[in-house]
């Protein structure tokens, strides 16, 4: 992956196959304290203990079609190469939570990338599904909550290209307006 | 803090609803970038990305979009499935944002299929 946003885009997909209805992202920039946080919470099935374990083991999959499982152990790989931590916690039926820390100036971390189109792939993909994106960069915040949109949207679907086209344009100024990324 | 411009959804909520009207709602194409681990390594993203802008510039109402998983033919990422209205779906493999423009305006609104980029056909499941 070249990018943070990719793998937010990846552990993503784990949440929505995990059966998640609502799914919460949350990027914090503190340049101050020299961090990088990107937390992930799902309301998906949830893993058991053994399997939480296992989850990082790249020979590990859930899946069937193919022996390795790649998409945590890259996101864990990219925090811990920055001196970041990374954790996992979940529970049967209580969802899952993914957070890795990065050290924010540290050479090695990846940019976070395009989160404008991380987020429109994510919507149109999922419709069904709820995302709420907060970014705070130094105290300042940007959020969105398809809820909401959906909330005004009444009849029209949020995947419409224009729905999605709009989206991608508040995110982009929304993550400009409070100095995100940099 | 940065806020939705609820004015600006009320506003293409108007517009979308004007056009709904006309179509009856039908879904002619449905297209699904795979959007795995390999896929989105490879640039599954950027060829979503180009695929929704081919979408709203070209103004189609019948075409829909998909992610899917991996489905174990990593080495050949990004892949694209063109599913049209009866018809056996046909996998692109080693998309890109140019390939997949082309393969929009000539397979999903003119109906030739792109031999070159294709890996697979499919069966149709209906």
């Amino acid at each position: 992956m070249l990018e943070l946003s990719m793998n937010i885009l990846d552990i993503t997909e784990n949440s929505t196959r995990a059966g998640a209805s609502l799914i919460r992202i949350s990027v914090t920039e503190d340049r101050r304290d020299d961090i990088l946080r990107i937390e992930i919470t799902d309301d998906g099935e949830g893993m058991e203990p053994d399997i939480i374990k296992r989850a990082l083991d790249p020979f590990y999959t859930s899946k069937k079609v193919r022996r390795v499982g790649l998409g945590l152990p890259l996101l864990s790989h990219a925090a811990k190469i920055t001196d970041g931590r990374f954790t996992i916690e979940s529970g049967k039926g209580t969802g899952t939570t993914v957070i890795a820390d990065f050290k924010h100036s540290h050479i090695d971390r990846q940019p976070l990338g395009d989160m404008p189109g991380t987020m429109a792939t994510m919507i149109a993909g999922n419709p069904r599904v709820d995302f709420v994106y907060t970014h705070l960069s130094d105290g300042r915040s940007y959020t969105l909550d398809t809820r909401e949109v959906k909330k005004e949207l009444e009849d029209v679907p949020i995947d419409h290209p224009k729905v999605i086209q709009f989206i991608k344009e508040n995110i982009r100024n929304g993550l400009e307006e409070i100095g995100a990324g940099r | 803090m940065a806020k939705l411009k609820i004015e600006d959804l009320k506003k293409i909520k108007e517009r979308v609803q004007g056009e709904t009207a006309l179509r009856a709602g039908t879904r002619r194409v449905k297209v699904t970038v795979h959007m795995g681990t390999c896929g989105i390594a490879a640039g599954a993203r950027e060829v979503m990305d180009s695929l929704m802008n081919e979408i709203e510039e070209s103004g189609v109402t019948d075409v829909v979009v998909a992610t899917s998983g991996c489905m174990s033919l990593c080495s050949r990422e990004p892949e694209v499935t063109i599913e049209i209205l009866d018809q056996d779906p046909i996998v692109y493999e080693f998309m890109d944002q140019n390939k997949m423009r082309q393969v929009f305006k000539r397979h999903v609104l003119e109906g030739e299929i792109q031999t070159p980029f294709v890996l697979a056909r499919a069966k149709r499941q209906n």
